[in-house]
């Protein structure tokens, strides 16, 4: 069964950051604020300031945040055409983004409300190019205060939301491959195939029967722990790999001998928990079960150098027959340990998978972990 | 009436454990009931069951060597004229499409671990259909159809891209053979032979592994060892046990087209 494949979705929708809503809650109380301050310095009506610097505010705001949706309303266009995803990452955001956008807006902004307010006033203001005036100066003072406070602002805001969004992607991330690990672990076939085991066991030799149930005890504890502890002791994993050999033992009878060999002196190494596992369970799976007569797993490890070397071997039918089978499982759990390795050991650990070569053939997979 | 001998059994179980509960639990329930064989791959399956000709079979799904459901079809496909034909259990711990299929059908399976009760509904089960027997024939048909449905409902394999060229190697040569020039391919143990007008080929790979590759609509099944180019069938002529004899375009040989996938050549 392709697990994976009921898993939800890791497609999040990419993170709403200009919205411009905040942008335009933030300019109206800057407009009210400049209004109450001209008002004081002014002491004119407070009125018709109000409509003026909502009316420059308001441009300003339009420049910046329509310029915005526009520009990245065209990129998505563009990407859908080319046949991209069109939720890639916005243009024109945070500070060196909106800086531009900042510019235009001063320059653009203040003529426009000008303009606007005096329709709306029926009064008629200085021309701003008149620089020496009082008004085209304060006008352009706060209009410029203004634009900053408020790229300031709604970038920063930008920034959290952003930085909020992808600490939640990266949580949800790890949880799924939890989840996946746990899934590929708890194997509903082996876990039934087990039971049934366990249940003529019962009947005939009660004593062997418990002894399977501590191995699945064992077992399941492991798995269930394993996404959770962060590295164990090199003699844990040879102990929980053992748990799941003796089960596999009972229910293949003679198609399976197994052999593990760990040197005292590696016996408190720590690797991340049931590294192994996915290669044994792929060397029980594909090399040895479909085998008329199974076969034999060799688990080692070995010290060279500054790496731990750790191999399984079976002596089963060999790479090519896991690679073309129809379960794509067994693809599966090669990737789940290289993913592993790599969040653990960044580039320096590896995982290879070849024919065993020697005359009893089969597949051999070797990691080599770094010491330090 | 006369007294009918006693029925045998087949267990197909590759986990000795299973095949010795089963056999225990169908000695409770089924005294009478003769095991005749006990094996622990399909192939050995298929062998035993025409060695023995058993009333029942108990086929576990997953095996070495064939699956539960490829050693059924290899049974329907050579099982003898006028035998009665095995009434089928399959045996599974978790294969969700099997299940499905097996829902809709009238043969019976069974789950792991298996529960008591549902072990004696199926004895019985299979009792009322023994003491019921329909002709031989009757019954091959009813299996026949069954299995053609469960084989249809295995999943598609997904991902799995058209073959254009047959790349077939002999020593350091490599032939490319584009696919619409092959007539036939047939199963070899773990080797295709592939066949066109003027010569052969073997390529490693098994026919399951190559089916999912080739077009249907083009390439028809037409045994389980046997996928033709239909537009290279002459002829098919049927006999009375159901299966089809073909001659075809460009050679000399006559094909055998099973009783499973003979249905497909019925005149329009």
């Amino acid at each position: 069964m392709p697990t994976e494949a009921s898993l939800p979705s890791t497609a999040v929708p990419a993170p709403a950051v200009s919205r411009p809503w905040r942008g335009l809650l933030f300019t109206s109380v800057l407009c009210i604020a400049i209004a109450v301050v001209l008002t004081v310095l002014d002491r004119g009506g407070f009125g018709t300031k109000l409509v003026y610097s909502f009316a420059i505010g308001l441009s300003c705001w339009a420049v910046i945040d329509g310029m915005r949706i526009a520009v990245n309303g065209l990129v998505r266009r563009a990407r859908r055409r080319r046949g991209e995803t069109p939720d890639g990452p916005d243009f024109l955001v945070g500070w060196r983004g909106m800086l531009p956008l900042a510019l235009l807006a001063m320059l653009f902004g203040p003529p426009l409300g000008l303009t606007v307010g005096d329709a709306l006033t029926g009064g008629r203001s200085t021309s701003l190019l008149q620089f020496g005036a009082t008004s085209t100066r304060l006008t352009l003072a706060f209009s410029i205060i203004g634009t900053l406070a408020s790229v300031f602002v709604v970038s920063t805001l930008e920034r959290l939301a952003a930085a909020r969004a992808s600490a939640e992607r990266a949580q949800r991330v790890a949880a799924e491959a939890q989840l996946r690990l746990l899934q590929s672990q708890l194997e509903p076939h082996m876990l039934f195939n087990t039971l049934a085991n366990l249940r003529v066991l019962i009947g005939v030799d009660a004593a062997r029967a418990q002894a399977m149930l501590d191995h699945l005890n064992a077992y399941l504890r492991a798995t269930l722990s394993a996404s959770r502890a962060v590295q164990h002791p090199l003699a844990d994993e040879f102990a929980r790999l053992a748990d799941y050999l003796a089960l596999m033992a009972v229910r293949m009878g003679p198609r399976l001998q197994v052999r593990l060999d760990l040197p005292e002196e590696l016996a408190r190494l720590p690797v991340p928990p049931l590294l192994l596992q996915p290669l044994v369970e792929n060397s029980i799976k594909h090399g040895l079960e479909p085998q008329v007569d199974g076969g034999r797993i060799d688990i080692t490890a070995r010290r060279v150098g500054q790496q731990l070397v750790l191999a399984v071997r079976d002596t089963g039918a060999g790479p090519g027959a896991a690679a073309t089978c129809t379960d794509t499982s067994g693809g599966f759990g090669l990737v789940q340990v290289r993913e592993r390795l790599a969040t653990v050991y960044g580039g320096r650990a590896s995982l290879t998978l070849q024919a065993a070569g020697d005359a009893e053939g089969g597949t051999l997979a070797t990691l080599h972990l770094p010491l330090s | 009436m006369t007294t009918l001998p006693a029925p045998r059994c087949l267990i197909a179980e590759d986990e000795p454990l299973l095949a010795a509960g089963l056999r225990a639990d169908l000695a409770a329930l089924w005294p009478a009931l003769v095991v005749a064989a006990e094996v622990g791959d399909g192939a050995s399956a298929v062998a035993q069951a025409l060695a023995w000709r058993p009333e029942v079979c108990f086929l576990d799904i997953r095996m070495p060597a064939l699956s539960g459901l490829e050693a059924a079809q290899a049974l329907a496909e050579d099982w003898p004229e006028g035998v009665p034909f095995p009434l089928l259990v399959f045996v599974t711990a978790y294969d969700q499409y099997a299940l499905q299929a097996f829902d809709a059908q009238a043969v019976d399976y069974l789950v792991k671990p298996l529960d008591r009760q549902r072990l004696a509904a199926c004895v019985a089960r299979l009792q009322a259909r023994l003491a019921d027997r329909a002709p031989a024939a009757e019954a091959l048909q009813q299996t026949v159809a069954q299995l053609r449905t469960l084989l249809g409902a295995a999943p598609p394999q997904a991902g799995a891209t058209r073959l254009t060229v047959i790349q077939a190697q002999t020593g350091n040569l490599v032939r490319m053979v584009p696919v619409d020039e092959v007539i036939y391919f047939e199963a070899a143990d773990k080797y295709v032979r592939v066949v066109t007008a003027e010569r052969e080929h073997l390529i490693r790979l098994s026919l399951r592994e190559l089916l999912p590759q080739l077009d249907p609509a083009v390439f028809w099944q037409v045994h389980r060892g046997t996928v033709v180019q239909a537009r290279c069938i002459a002829s098919a002529r049927r006999d009375d046990s159901g299966k089809a004899f073909l001659s075809l375009h460009g050679r000399p040989e006559t094909l055998v087209a099973s009783r499973l996938y003979a249905h497909r050549f019925k005149g329009l």
